[in-house]
C-alpha cells in the first residue's frame, strides 16, 4: 500500500472509478431492498491484501462522499495496523475527515466489533466479511446454497447448532454467529462477536456488508429485525466474560482479556477503545463496578 | 383405492442415446416394485426420473400427495417437489456417502431432515434420531461419531434410519445392497424386510440381485435397452418368465 500511496492523486475520488462506484452502489440498493440477501458484485483490485478487508474497503469507497467523517476499527481499536492503514488511504484518495469518535463518524468501517455506543440514523457501518455464505460449512456446493436461499431451505443452519451441542453440551459458536433476517434470508454476520448479535437488530444505521474474494454485498435497512438462530431448549444467549472492563469498570461492554506483564497478569478491558475512553473521561473508573 | 404413483409414458435421452424409453407402471400404497435389468438398461435413470433428480423428455409421474391427491410431480415447483423428497419420499442411494453427511454426526445426520421441516427442540431431535439409530440398530453410544468412523453396512443402515425419520410413504432405493459383504446384504435385507412390513412403505428397488428382489419386491419389472420387457407379480415373472431376455435373466445364463 505504500507504494501506492504517492501515486495516488492520479486516482479518482476515493481510489475507485466512478463507473465502478455506480456498479456496487447499484449492488447496495440491492441488497436493502432484499435485506440479508447475498448480491454478487464485481469485486475489483484494491491495493491490499484481501484479508485487509477489501470489500468493505470498496463499500466505504463507493459510499463515502467528501463531507463524510470516517472511522476505521479492527476488532474494536482503532489504532490496529490494518484500521490505521485502511484510515489513511481514504485520508489520501478521498482527502475525508477522520475520528476515532463513534459519535462523530458518519461511516464506520469495522472488522469483528459493533461499537458498543447506539448509532444512529445519520450513520453507515460498514462490515468486512471474509466468508459470506453462513452454510458454506456444511454444503460446499454453491448451487446447492443458493437453492437453499432461495427457497428458504434452512434445516442445515440448525445441523450446524445440533453438532455444536452434541459435542460440547450448549452452542459453542460464539463468532460469526448465524442470524435470520425479517424472517427470511438467513446471513452471516461476519465473525462479530455473538454478544454484538442484538445490535443488528433494529438498528438505526445502515449496515452493509462486503466480502471482495469472494464477491459478494448484503445489506440490513434502517430497523430490520435480526433474530439468532436457536433451539427451544438451546436459547440464544449473547453473554460474555461476566468481569467489568479494568479501566472504565463498565458491566456490559465485550471485553478482551489483555496479558499487562511479563508475569503474565491479567485483565479484561473494553473492546471498544472509544468506548472505554468516553467513559474515563466522563469520570468512570474501575471502581465504578463495585 | 388411487395408486400412489402412477408413471406414465416416461422417456428419458441422454443426445442421441436412450435412457429409458416409455415406460409406465402404477405403485399400490403399501406395494414393492422391484426394477431388474443388465448394466445400463436405464434402472438409474427411470429412478432418478421418479425423484425428481433427472427431468425426462416426456411424460407424467402423478403421485398421490396428502393435500391435493395425485399431481405430477414434474409440473409442480420445484420448492414443493424439494418439500416432497424431504418428508413423503426417501432416496437411499448405493454409495452411502452419496446420501450422508460425512462431516456430520449419525445423530445429525438423522436429524437433519427433522430439523429442515422445522423440528426446533433439541431435546426432541436427539431423542428421535436415537430410537432411529435403534431401530437400524446402531447403539446410542456411536450417534456422535461421524459415518467416516462407521463400516459400509452400517453407513447404508444410518443411510436408511436418516431417510425414514420423517415417516415417508416411498422410499426410492438404487442398488441398497451394492457393494457390501454378502452376510451384510443378508442382515441389511432382513432389516429393510422389517421396515418395509412394519411401515406399510411403498418401494422402488433398482437392483442386480434376484434374491433382493425375491425377498422385498411384491411386482418385478425387467428392463432391457431402456424400455420395460416384462411386469407382473414377482414370483409368477421370476417362475414362469414369458421374455426370452427374463428367462435368461432368471435361469442365470445372464450374469448381470
Ligand atoms: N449422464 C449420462 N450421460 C449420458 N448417458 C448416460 C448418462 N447416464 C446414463 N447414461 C446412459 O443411459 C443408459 C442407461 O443408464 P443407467 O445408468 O440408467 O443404467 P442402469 O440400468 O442403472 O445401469 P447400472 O446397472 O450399471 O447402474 C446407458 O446407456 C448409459 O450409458
Ligand atoms: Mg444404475
Ligand atoms: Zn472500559
Amino acid at each position: 500500500m505504500n507504494n501506492t500511496s504517492e501515486n495516488v492523486a492520479a486516482y479518482n475520488f476515493a481510489y475507485l472509478d466512478e463507473q465502478t462506484k455506480r456498479m456496487i452502489r447499484r449492488a447496495i440498493l440491492k441488497g436493502l431492498a432484499i435485506p440479508g440477501y447475498q448480491v454478487p458484485f464485481a469485486s475489483r483490485e484494491m491495493p491490499m491484501p484481501y484479508g485487509w478487508g477489501t470489500g468493505g474497503v470498496q463499500l466505504s469507497a463507493a459510499t463515502l462522499t467528501p463531507d463524510d467523517r470516517l472511522k476505521v476499527i479492527d476488532q474494536g481499536a482503532d489504532d490496529t495496523t490494518n484500521a490505521v492503514s485502511i484510515r489513511k488511504f481514504f485520508e489520501k484518495t478521498a482527502r475525508i475527515a477522520t475520528t476515532e469518535r463513534t459519535q462523530e463518524a458518519s461511516v464506520i468501517q469495522t472488522r469483528h466489533r459493533v461499537p458498543e455506543t447506539p448509532l444512529t440514523e445519520d450513520q453507515i457501518l460498514i462490515y468486512q466479511v471474509p466468508i459470506p455464505e453462513p452454510l458454506r460449512f456444511l454444503e460446499p456446493s454453491e448451487v446447492e446454497t443458493r437453492k437453499m436461499h432461495e427457497l428458504s431451505e434452512y434445516g442445515l443452519m440448525h445441523v450446524k447448532l445440533y453438532e455444536d451441542i452434541a459435542r460440547h453440551g450448549h452452542i459453542a459458536t460464539s463468532y460469526a454467529y448465524p442470524v435470520q433476517v425479517e424472517g427470511r434470508y438467513v446471513m452471516d454476520p461476519s465473525p462479530i462477536p455473538k454478544f454484538d448479535n442484538p445490535k443488528l437488530s433494529d438498528c438505526a444505521a445502515i449496515q452493509l456488508f462486503g466480502a471482495g474474494r469472494e464477491q459478494r454485498i448484503y445489506a440490513l435497512p434502517p430497523h430490520t429485525r435480526v433474530v439468532s438462530l436457536d433451539f427451544e431448549d438451546h436459547p440464544f444467549d449473547p453473554s460474555k466474560a461476566d468481569a467489568p472492563c479494568a479501566l472504565c469498570g463498565d458491566t456490559h461492554s465485550y471485553l478482551d482479556e489483555v496479558i499487562t506483564d511479563d508475569a503474565g497478569t491479567r485483565m479484561f478491558v473494553c473492546s471498544d477503545t472509544d468506548h472505554c475512553q468516553t467513559r474515563r473521561a466522563a469520570g468512570h473508573d474501575k471502581e465504578d463496578a463495585a | 383405492m388411487t395408486p400412489l404413483l402412477d408413471v406414465r409414458a416416461i422417456t428419458k435421452t441422454y443426445g442421441a442415446r436412450i435412457g429409458c424409453k416409455d415406460v409406465g407402471f402404477t405403485l399400490w400404497p403399501g406395494e414393492v416394485m422391484g426394477i431388474v435389468g443388465e448394466s445400463g438398461s436405464g434402472k438409474s435413470t427411470l429412478l432418478g426420473c421418479l425423484a425428481g433428480h433427472l427431468a425426462p423428455d416426456t411424460g407424467e409421474v402423478l403421485f398421490d400427495t396428502r393435500i391435493d391427491g395425485p399431481r405430477d410431480t414434474l409440473t409442480m415447483s420445484e420448492a414443493e417437489r424439494r418439500m416432497l423428497a424431504r418428508t413423503d419420499w426417501a432416496f437411499v442411494h448405493q454409495n452411502a456417502r452419496d446420501g450422508l453427511r460425512m462431516g456430520v454426526s449419525a445423530g445429525g445426520n438423522v436429524g437433519e431432515r427433522l430439523m429442515a421441516v422445522g423440528a426446533r427442540n433439541y431435546g426432541n431431535i436427539r431423542a428421535r434420531a436415537e430410537d432411529w439409530l435403534d431401530r437400524v440398530e446402531i447403539t446410542a453410544d456411536r450417534m456422535d461419531d461421524r459415518p467416516g468412523a462407521f463400516s459400509g453396512g452400517m453407513q447404508q443402515r444410518l443411510q436408511i434410519a436418516r431417510n425414514l425419520v420423517t415417516g415417508p410413504r416411498l422410499v426410492f432405493m438404487d442398488e441398497p445392497t451394492g457393494g457390501l459383504d454378502v452376510s451384510v446384504q443378508a442382515r441389511l435385507l432382513d432389516l429393510l424386510r422389517g421396515l418395509v412390513r412394519q411401515m406399510g412403505l411403498s418401494a422402488v428397488i433398482v437392483t442386480h440381485d434376484l434374491a433382493v428382489v425375491r425377498l422385498l419386491a411384491d411386482r418385478l419389472m425387467v428392463m432391457k435397452d431402456g424400455h420395460v420387457v416384462e411386469q407382473g407379480l414377482t414370483d409368477q415373472v421370476l417362475d414362469d418368465p414369458q421374455h426370452g431376455y427374463t428367462q435368461l435373466l432368471v435361469s442365470s445364463v445372464l450374469q448381470v
